[in-house]
């Protein structure tokens, strides 16, 4: 396989082509007619699919930096470079993104009956733009796309959502462009700061900015993200979007959109601003929104009335998961937050496409109005229990790889934090499983559920790569695991650089420069020596967290140190939730 | 050619775009006056009109390829940022021209006088640019006024316009007494009205204080009305909506384009040395036009109403370039003048359109729905507005970064805040348009806001305004290099007043 993507030159058009077919798609769904368009959107997304899987075995993890880099200025001027890259963060992101539009689009067959031509386009322009905020290694690329994506999503809501559309349509575009502007000025401070004259993402890395710049700065970004994720007290506009959403907009929203937040901490918010990121009240406030927001948004799911609200407070749930793996600043935390990303991404998605095809039927959202679907739709009904399991994170399903790994994580270094995130997986199993319940088993009490169809053709070939790849990732996460670790080390030596860079000025007391460009990740790994670091030990409230990170650290050069965390889903047997 | 002014021919080549069009209006109202019995629409007199700009238009490419001045104390500068301005005009009053030819001719107006009337304010206008002496700059800033407190009347059958003229003229008496009385302390301060000289005697200390820190104050606040910049925008909202949608679109673009590249220039350039004295005022000015423009352009419930308060927010991030006084933020009022003269009669192009080329259908209520009857036209107004809250992937984006590049170079973090968390505020209000267009249905009731037809030159206007305003939103590069190249050129004079007043 990688021998016949080299032939045919892969690597070298692969990441153009994934931004700009979708566009082609646009154009190509607009000229044609409002019959056609729903076919000719969904060949292009699974074109644009089918390239990128590819990646899946020409992106070679090396040393954890960008491949595939391509590089041509664009606003000379200004030093803006039309920068693409991609690394082991980003292939999963993208391959998401690729597969999720593709499904989203098929999942909108039945549910978009009007102004399709409109629909199908700007699901295309989305997924343009998603794809090319995962692929732009150039900060102000990125930061176009960040807001290019805005635009279709809001027509999306504003046009096929329900009845309050326009209002959770609104709310969705200020929320996110209050954050972006700011993020906005961030990136002009650091831009001037650097000197360099250039949006290249290396000069943002080493602007040498001091540390209380880069807790300003670190804000700003932080703010835009977060928003974006959404972390605890930003969330408010998730759940009206969601609701409001049509389904395939709800799709993308849970699997892709809210992955540019988290994406965001990983690519830009721990590299630019090191000495921030690991600041002890910076992180025990990441931490705390974290935990706060999987506990109150497990409360608030339990009490919804409406399964697609319900979802989506999950949503904030996982996504707080994901907060405490990064926030956690060791390997297991990072990559369990990458894997709850990925998980949250297809079981989420899943679970919105399945209400959808609910309320095709039905016409209702309310977990009331259902009851004992399973008997009339068995096949559908699986397909529920299989997604409900996978979101609240049973062993062998996607979920409890990611969170486990993320707990974990935040166990080496916070345990108090850990463990009451922990007994948010309780609660995941508290409001996710009554309402399969109350839809699926309860009594058939109503007779328009008698006539509940199962799923068709089209909706099975929607639903089984899902509920394969739940199930794949929960058995053998190792090669997910193997392609992030690299580029995650990266992130974590940068850090770690950090860190050890400011325990070394503290003690010679002279060096006043900011984070030396030794450290840059492009540089290899920096010689640091764990025991060596006051900062690092006094710091760390696990015990058993330096040596495992140390160990981990040497074991990856000569053997995927992911290996031996494969065992660990068969041994975490101990948690509540299986019942 | 090297102008030295050693002859008299000297000046008419300085002042070729002026003279050719000072010509071509004579032509444009005399042709208007003899045809004034005759049936017919007078979309020849537009027509014509615009062969008028497309000659000005070569007689400025001439002065900017191959045209330099001697010196730089000359009364009218043959600079680079003058052409630019001069391009800024000629565009803005082509288009306008051009969305006002079916206008004029079903609102049965004067046409002779109509374009003859656009063709000289744009000769004051390009004086005003081009002007190194205050008394220049007033003579323009007079001569382009009086043209358009005419325009704004002169559908003088519409109470609102017959106000909107009345308004507009005595508000715009009072901006040229401040301004007047402006100068005239500033030449007593300086002992002399041009531009360089004032700049020596700021800098050799030799005005007098106490003269021209109240002329300073008087010019301020001259051209904060010129811009209407709060507090002395009372009379725009009234005014741009009253006058003839066309004209609104004019002013909306080119009087604001001409009023700031004079104060630019005076002040940037003369009273540069005085940088400490007026950076304060013309922060808070900036900052409070940012706020209140957007904030009140919120609650309004007509579009041509919503999109005056626009154009006050717009003064407002103009205005930042001036507080921010450097190079970069130079290029980057000239650049951004350039796209929201684009982009605001391209949305004006819209109003008129769903105003069926007449007045009607003002409300935002009357957009319900119109996207989906008008695909073209409402995907168009939709990129123009995105374009206007600054959108990436419009001109719109790369201008107002550009001039978030000018501030930040100055370090003016929290203007650049105001200025972001406004534009926050302005999404809402274009976003609002774009709703009514898309995910609303027509009102109940009201006549329909379909346009019976969409003219040929209205369709020209649209299509070339957003096609520019995408083109620039993805390649910039051109038009930045030529907005750089013309803002250095008055660097130089900056600096070249600055060196003569060295010891």
């Amino acid at each position: 396989m990688t021998d016949l993507l080299a032939s045919i030159l892969y690597e070298d058009w692969i990441l153009h082509a994934l931004i700009w077919l979708p566009l082609a798609g646009t154009v190509h769904v607009l000229l044609t007619s409002a019959e056609r368009a729903k076919d000719v959107a969904f060949r292009w997304s699974a074109l644009v699919f089918v390239l990128s899987l590819g990646l899946w075995w020409s992106y070679d993890p090396g040393d954890g930096g960008f491949a595939m880099v391509s590089s041509v200025p664009w606003i000379e001027s200004w030093g803006v470079g039309y920068s693409l890259g991609i690394d082991g963060i980003s292939v999963f992101m993208v391959l998401l993104t690729t597969f999720t539009s593709a499904i989203a689009i098929l999942g909108s067959f039945e549910y978009v009956k009007t102004r399709r031509k409109a629909f199908y386009a700007l699901m295309l322009l989305l997924e343009m733009g998603v794809v090319g905020f995962f692929l732009a290694t150039d900060v102000f690329l990125f930061y176009v796309f960040f807001e290019l994506t805005l635009v279709p999503m809001y027509f999306i809501v504003g046009i096929w959502g329900g009845q309050r559309r326009i209002y959770a349509a609104i709310k969705f575009f200020l929320y996110t462009a209050v954050g972006s502007l700011l993020m906005l000025v961030a990136i002009l401070y650091v831009y001037f700061g650097s000197g360099a004259g250039s949006f290249g993402y290396d000069a943002f890395m080493d602007a040498g900015l001091n540390l209380r710049e880069q807790l300003w700065l670190f804000a700003a970004f932080a703010l835009a993200f977060g928003i974006k994720v959404p972390v605890f007290p930003l969330h408010t506009w998730l759940p009206d979007a969601h609701v409001e959403a049509p389904t395939p907009g709800s799709v993308i929203l849970a699997s892709v959109l809210l992955k540019m937040g988290t994406y965001g901490f990983l690519r830009f918010l721990l590299p630019f601003f090191p000495e921030a990121s690991r600041h002890p009240v910076v992180v025990m406030v990441m931490l705390v929104l974290g935990v706060v927001g999987i506990i109150y948004a497990a409360w608030v799911a339990a009490v919804q009335p409406d399964a697609k609200k319900l979802v989506a407070y999950t949503s904030v749930a996982h996504m707080g998961f994901v907060v405490i793996g990064v926030f956690a600043l060791t390997l297991n935390g990072l990559q369990g937050g990458m894997v709850v990303m990925i998980s949250h991404g297809i079981s989420t998605g899943a679970l919105f496409l399945l209400l959808g095809m609910m309320y095709e039927r039905r016409h209702s959202r309310l977990i009331e109005d259902f009851g004992g679907i399973g008997r009339v739709a068995p096949w559908f009904a699986t397909a529920f229990v299989v997604t409900a399991l996978a979101s609240i994170g049973l062993p062998g399903t996607s979920g409890f790889v990611g969170e486990f790994l993320a707990l974990l994580g935040a166990f080496e270094t916070h345990m108090v934090v850990a463990a009451i995130a922990a007994t948010g997986v309780v609660f995941a199993a508290y409001y996710m499983l009554p309402m399969v319940q109350r839809i699926l088993f309860n009594e058939l009490d109503r007779p328009e559920n008698r006539t509940f169809a199962d799923l068709s053709r089209r909706e099975m070939a929607i639903m089984a790569p899902l509920v394969a790849l739940m199930i794949w990732i929960g058995v053998s996460p190792t090669p997910f695991l193997e392609r992030m670790e690299p580029s995650i080390e990266v992130v974590l030596e940068r850090v770690e650089g950090a860190r050890t860079g400011a325990a070394a000025e503290a003690d010679a007391a002279t060096n006043v420069a900011g984070p030396s460009p030794a450290f840059a990740p492009t540089a290899g790994r920096p010689p640091t020596d764990p025991s060596n670091s006051p900062a690092r030990t006094t710091s760390s409230v696990g015990p058993p967290a330096p040596p495992l990170r140390a160990a981990s650290s040497t074991l990856s050069s000569t053997l995927p140190s992911a290996s031996d965390r494969r065992a660990m889903p068969a041994t975490g047997h101990t948690r509540p939730r299986e019942n | 050619m090297l102008l030295d002014y050693s002859s008299s021919f000297h000046y008419v080549m300085a002042l070729l775009p002026e003279l050719v069009l000072s010509v071509w209006g004579m032509v444009v109202l005399i042709a208007g006056v003899s045809r004034r019995q005759a049936s017919g629409s007078g979309q020849e007199l537009g027509w014509l009109a615009l062969a008028g700009l497309a000659l000005a238009a070569v007689a400025n490419g001439w002065l900017h390829s191959g045209v330099s001045e001697a010196g730089a104390d000359a009364m009218i500068a043959v600079d680079r940022f003058r052409l630019f301005a001069n391009w800024v005009f000629i565009l803005g009053a082509a288009l306008s021209i051009v969305i006002s030819l079916e206008y004029v001719a079903r609102q049965r107006l004067q046409a002779g006088e109509y374009y003859s009337l656009i063709l000289f304010a744009v000769v004051g206008m390009m004086f005003m640019g081009s002007a190194r002496d205050l008394m220049m700059i007033f003579l323009g800033l007079e001569l382009m006024s009086i043209g358009i407190y005419a325009l704004a009347g002169f559908n003088r059958g519409d109470r609102r316009s017959a106000e909107a003229g009345l308004k507009y003229f005595l508000l715009g008496a009072f901006a040229s007494a401040f301004l007047l009385f402006g100068i005239a302390l500033v030449y007593g301060a300086a002992g002399s009205t041009n531009i360089n000289a004032v700049s020596t005697a700021v800098q050799d200390g030799t005005a007098v204080a106490g003269l021209m820190i109240p002329g300073v104050a008087l010019l301020a606040i001259g051209f904060a009305f010129k811009v209407s910049a709060v507090p002395f925008h009372m009379w725009t909202p009234d005014v741009y909506e009253g006058a003839p949608t066309p004209v609104t679109a004019f002013m909306a673009a080119s009087v604001k384009t001409a009023a700031f590249v004079a104060f630019l220039r005076v002040f940037l350039v003369g009273l540069g040395g005085l940088y400490a004295d007026w950076f304060n005022i013309l922060w808070w000015i900036a900052a409070v036009t940012m706020v209140a423009g957007n904030v009140i352009a919120l609650v309004q419930s007509s579009v041509k109403r919503m999109l005056a308060y626009s154009s006050i927010a717009h003064g407002g991030y103009l205005l930042v370039a001036i507080v921010a006084a450097n190079d970069t933020a130079t290029s980057g009022l000239l650049f951004y003048l350039l796209v929201y003269t684009i982009m605001t009669i391209g949305a004006f192009a819209v109003v008129l359109t769903v105003g069926n080329q007449g007045e009607a259908n003002a409300r935002i209520e009357d957009y319900g729905g119109f996207g989906w009857r008008k695909p073209v036209l409402g995907a168009m107004m939709t990129v123009l507005l995105l374009s206007l809250a600054g959108f990436p992937g419009t001109a719109g984006f790369i201008a107002k970064y550009h001039l978030l590049l000018g501030a930040a170079e100055s370090r003016l973090w929290w203007l650049i805040v105001i200025l972001v968390l406004t534009t926050v505020v302005s999404y809402w209000y274009y976003l609002r348009v774009a709703w009514y267009m898309w995910m609303k249905e027509a009102p109940e009731g009201a006549d329909s806001a379909d346009p019976a037809i969409t003219p040929f030159a209205i369709r020209i206007v649209l299509v070339a305004s957003v096609a520019l305003i995408i083109l620039a939103g993805i390649f910039p590069d051109a038009a930045l290099d030529l907005a750089e190249g013309s803002a250095e050129s008055l660097r130089r004079i900056a600096t070249e007043a600055g060196a003569a007043a060295g010891p």
